[in-house]
C-alpha cells in the first residue's frame, strides 16, 4: 500500500524540565490512514501527540529538540505561526470539552475567530460539520440547546464536529473514547473510519482492541521511546519486538 | 458485648445474603471482630458546640446592630415625639461649643433657634427628599438628595475608573503573565486592599488633588474626579482579586480545547474565558461598588464635602458615609439631626444588603446553568 507521507518526525527529543519524555522519535506519519499510537500510562504517547499541533508549548519548563515536518514544513521553525499550525491540525481530548454555549455557537467558534460572520455561511459550515461528526440528524432541530446538555458520546462528536469547523488537514485524537460507554465507542470509531478518507488522523488510545480495529498503522511506545512502529495488522499478529509483544498480549502495562 | 455480637451479625449475614448467596452452597458467619457501637467522644462535641455558639453570637451581632441602627433611624417618621424640649437640648449644646467668645450673641441666637426650628427642622418626608443639606443652622435642612447623588457619583467615577484597570489586570495575570511574574503580581495588588483608607484619602487630598487639577484645570481642587480616582485605588484590588480568582477557575480545557482550534491568546481570553467566568467577574463588580459606595475617609478627604447637586464631574460633593463619619461625633445625641444620620446608616446598609444579596443569588443561578448545561 503506497501513500504519501503527510508528518515526519526526525530524532524528537522533549524535556519536561528534568524528566527526559521523549526520545529521539523519528516517525512517519502516512496522509489519510489512521495511526494509533499504544503504550502503557506515562510512556510519551500523548507528549508526541501534543507535540505535532505545539499544544506543549501551553507547559512551562518544556524543552524540544528534532524536528517535526508537516507537509515537509518543520513547525518548530521560528517563523511557524502556531495559530495557523492550530488551524491545519485539529485536536480531540481525552475528556469532551465543549464550551459553555449552544451547540450552533460551539460549531460556529471556529469559523467566527477566523472572521466568518456571514449567518447563511455559518450555517453552512455547521450543518456540514455536524453531519460529517454523524450528529446532524441527533440536533438539527436544538442547536439553540447547550452544548453541555448532550450526553458524554455526543459531546464528543460535538467537540469533532466543532474541530472539523476549521477545516483542518490533520485530527489529533487523545483517547477520544475512553471516557465513553461500549455503544457511544463505536460510534466514534465509525466515524473515525469515516473520517480518514479526507483527514489524517493520529490517535492515541489505551484500549488495544480498538487501536486494532481503527488504525492501518499503529506506534508503540515505551518509557519515551518508539519501539515498533508498522502496520498495525503486523503489529498485532507478529510483532518484531519481544516488548511489543508482551504489551499486546497483556503481560504487562 | 451482646448488643455488639448481634451488630455485627446482622451485617454480615446482610452481606453474605445480598452477593455471595449464590456463590456459597453454605452459608456460614464469618466471625471477625469489629465494634460498632456508636461511641460519645467529648471532645468532638465540645468543640462542635464551641463553633455553633460562635457562629451564632456573630450572627447575633449583625441583627444587633441591624436593629440598632433601624431603631435609632426609627423617630424620624413619627415627627410628633419630637418635643420642644430635645430641641432645646439640642441648641444649646451645639452653639455652645461652637463659639464660645461671644456669650451674649449665643443666648440671642439660642432663644430664636429655640422659637424658630420647632416644625421646620422636622425630618418629614418632604424635608429628606429636599435639595440640600444644612443641619446646623436656624432653619435646619435635612435634605438627602445631594448626599445620594454624591454618593452614587462618586462610585460611578470609581468603578468606571477602577473596573476596566481591574479586570484587564486580572486577565493578563491569569492568561498572559510568565507564571513567576503572576506570582509576584498576585499578592502584590490584593496587598493594596489592605492598605488603610486614610493614607490613600491623604495621597488624593495632597498629592492627586494638586496634579490632577495642575493637569486639567478645572475650578476645585477637591472634588469628585479626584475623590473617584482615589476611591478607585480601593476599589481595585477587590475587584481584581475576585476577578482573577474565577478567571483562573475557568477549565483548562476549554482554553485548551481554544487554541487548538487555532484561536488567538486573545481570542480564547475574550471568546471562552471572560463569558465563562461572567458570574465570577459581575459579583467582583458588585463587591467594587459595594466597597466604594461604602467607603468613608477616602471620600471625606477628596472630595471636598459640599453638598451640591450637580452632574458635573469636577465639582466637589458630599457622599452619604462621608456625611455621617464627619457629623456624627458632633450631633447631640436623640435630636432629629441624629436620627437622620442613622436613617443615612440605613439607606447605606439596605443599599450593600440588597448588592450583596442580588451577586449571591444572580452568581449562584447564573453558575448552574452555565455549568450543568440547562441555560
Amino acid at each position: 500500500m503506497t501513500t504519501e507521507t503527510k508528518i515526519i518526525t526526525k530524532n524528537l527529543n522533549l524535556h519536561y524540565g528534568e524528566k527526559h519524555a521523549l526520545k529521539n522519535i523519528s516517525l512517519d506519519i502516512p496522509a489519510n490512514r489512521v495511526t494509533a499510537l499504544i503504550g502503557p500510562s506515562g510512556c510519551g504517547k500523548s507528549t508526541f501527540l501534543r507535540s505535532l499541533n505545539r499544544m506543549n508549548d501551553l507547559i512551562d519548563n518544556v524543552r524540544i529538540d528534532g524536528s517535526v515536518l508537516i507537509d515537509g514544513t518543520d513547525i518548530y521553525y521560528n517563523g511557524i505561526d502556531v495559530v495557523e499550525l492550530r488551524k491545519k491540525v485539529g485536536m480531540i481530548f481525552q475528556k469532551s470539552n465543549p464550551f459553555p454555549k449552544s451547540i450552533f455557537d460551539n460549531v460556529a467558534y471556529g469559523p467566527r475567530i477566523n472572521g466568518v460572520h456571514d449567518k447563511k455561511i455559518l450555517d453552512e459550515i455547521v450543518e456540514k460539520s455536524l453531519q460529517r461528526s454523524a450528529l446532524w440528524s441527533e440536533v438539527k432541530d436544538d442547536l439553540k440547546k447547550s452544548g453541555l446538555a448532550l450526553s458524554g458520546g455526543q459531546q464528543q462528536r460535538l467537540c469533532i464536529a466543532r474541530a472539523l469547523a476549521v477545516n483542518p488537514d490533520i485530527l489529533l485524537m487523545d483517547e477520544p473514547a475512553s471516557a465513553l460507554d461500549p455503544l457511544a465507542t463505536s460510534k466514534i470509531e465509525e466515524l473515525i473510519y469515516e473520517l480518514k478518507e479526507n483527514y489524517t488522523i493520529v490517535i492515541v488510545t489505551h484500549n488495544m482492541q480498538q487501536a486494532a480495529r481503527v488504525s492501518d498503522y499503529t506506534a508503540f511506545f515505551y518509557l519515551g521511546s518508539l519501539i515498533e512502529y508498522d502496520e498495525t495488522k503486523k503489529i498485532f499478529t507478529t510483532p518484531k519486538e519481544k516488548q511489543t509483544e508482551d504489551y499486546i498480549t497483556g503481560r504487562f502495562g | 458485648m451482646i448488643l455488639n455480637r448481634t451488630q455485627t451479625n446482622a451485617f454480615s449475614t446482610d452481606r453474605n445474603t445480598r452477593s455471595s448467596a449464590h456463590l456459597y452452597t453454605t452459608s456460614k458467619i464469618a466471625s471477625g471482630n469489629i465494634n460498632l457501637k456508636k461511641r460519645f467522644r467529648i471532645g468532638e462535641f465540645i468543640a462542635e458546640n464551641i463553633i455553633k455558639g460562635v457562629s451564632f453570637i456573630s450572627f447575633a451581632v449583625i441583627v444587633l446592630i441591624f436593629i440598632f441602627v433601624f431603631r435609632e433611624a426609627a423617630p424620624i417618621f413619627s415627627p410628633a415625639k419630637q418635643t420642644s424640649v430635645t430641641n432645646s437640648e439640642l441648641v444649646q449644646e451645639t452653639y455652645g461649643e461652637e463659639s464660645s467668645t461671644a456669650s451674649e450673641h449665643i443666648t440671642e441666637q439660642k432663644n430664636k433657634s429655640v422659637e424658630s426650628s420647632g416644625y421646620e427642622g422636622d425630618a418629614t418626608a418632604k424635608n429628606l427628599l429636599g435639595k440640600e443639606w444644612q443641619p446646623v443652622s436656624e432653619n435646619p435642612k435635612y435634605g438627602l438628595l445631594p448626599l445620594i447623588i454624591g454618593s452614587f457619583k462618586v462610585t460611578f467615577i470609581a468603578v468606571l475608573i477602577g473596573a476596566p484597570i481591574a479586570i484587564l489586570a486580572a486577565l493578563y495575570t491569569s492568561f498572559f503573565a510568565p507564571r513567576k511574574l503572576r506570582e509576584i503580581l498576585k499578592p502584590t495588588i490584593e496587598f493594596l486592599s489592605g492598605f488603610p483608607s486614610v493614607v490613600i484619602g491623604f495621597f488624593a487630598l495632597v498629592t492627586l488633588a494638586s496634579l490632577f487639577q495642575h493637569f486639567f484645570g478645572y475650578q476645585y481642587r477637591l472634588n469628585a474626579f479626584v475623590g473617584g480616582i482615589a476611591l478607585s485605588l480601593a476599589a481595585i484590588p477587590i475587584i481584581y482579586s475576585v476577578t482573577e480568582d474565577a478567571l483562573s477557575a475557568v477549565p483548562k480545557f476549554m482554553t485548551e480545547a481554544s487554541l487548538a482550534l487555532g484561536a488567538t491568546k486573545w481570542q480564547t481570553a475574550l471568546f471562552v474565558v471572560l463569558p465563562a467566568a461572567t458570574p465570577g467577574v459581575f459579583a467582583a463588580l458588585l463587591l467594587g461598588v459595594g466597597r466604594a459606595f461604602g467607603e468613608t475617609m477616602i471620600v471625606l478627604m477628596a472630595t471636598g464635602n459640599a453638598s451640591l447637586m450637580s452632574m458635573n464631574f469636577f465639582e466637589p460633593i458630599r457622599t452619604m458615609s462621608a456625611t455621617i463619619g464627619a457629623e456624627m461625633a458632633e450631633v447631640v445625641f436623640g435630636d432629629t439631626h441624629y436620627n437622620v444620620l442613622f436613617f443615612i446608616g440605613s439607606i447605606l446598609f439596605i443599599f450593600t444588603f440588597i448588592l450583596n444579596a442580588v451577586a449571591e443569588f444572580y452568581v449562584r443561578n447564573k453558575l448552574q446553568k452555565k455549568f450543568q448545561g440547562t441555560a
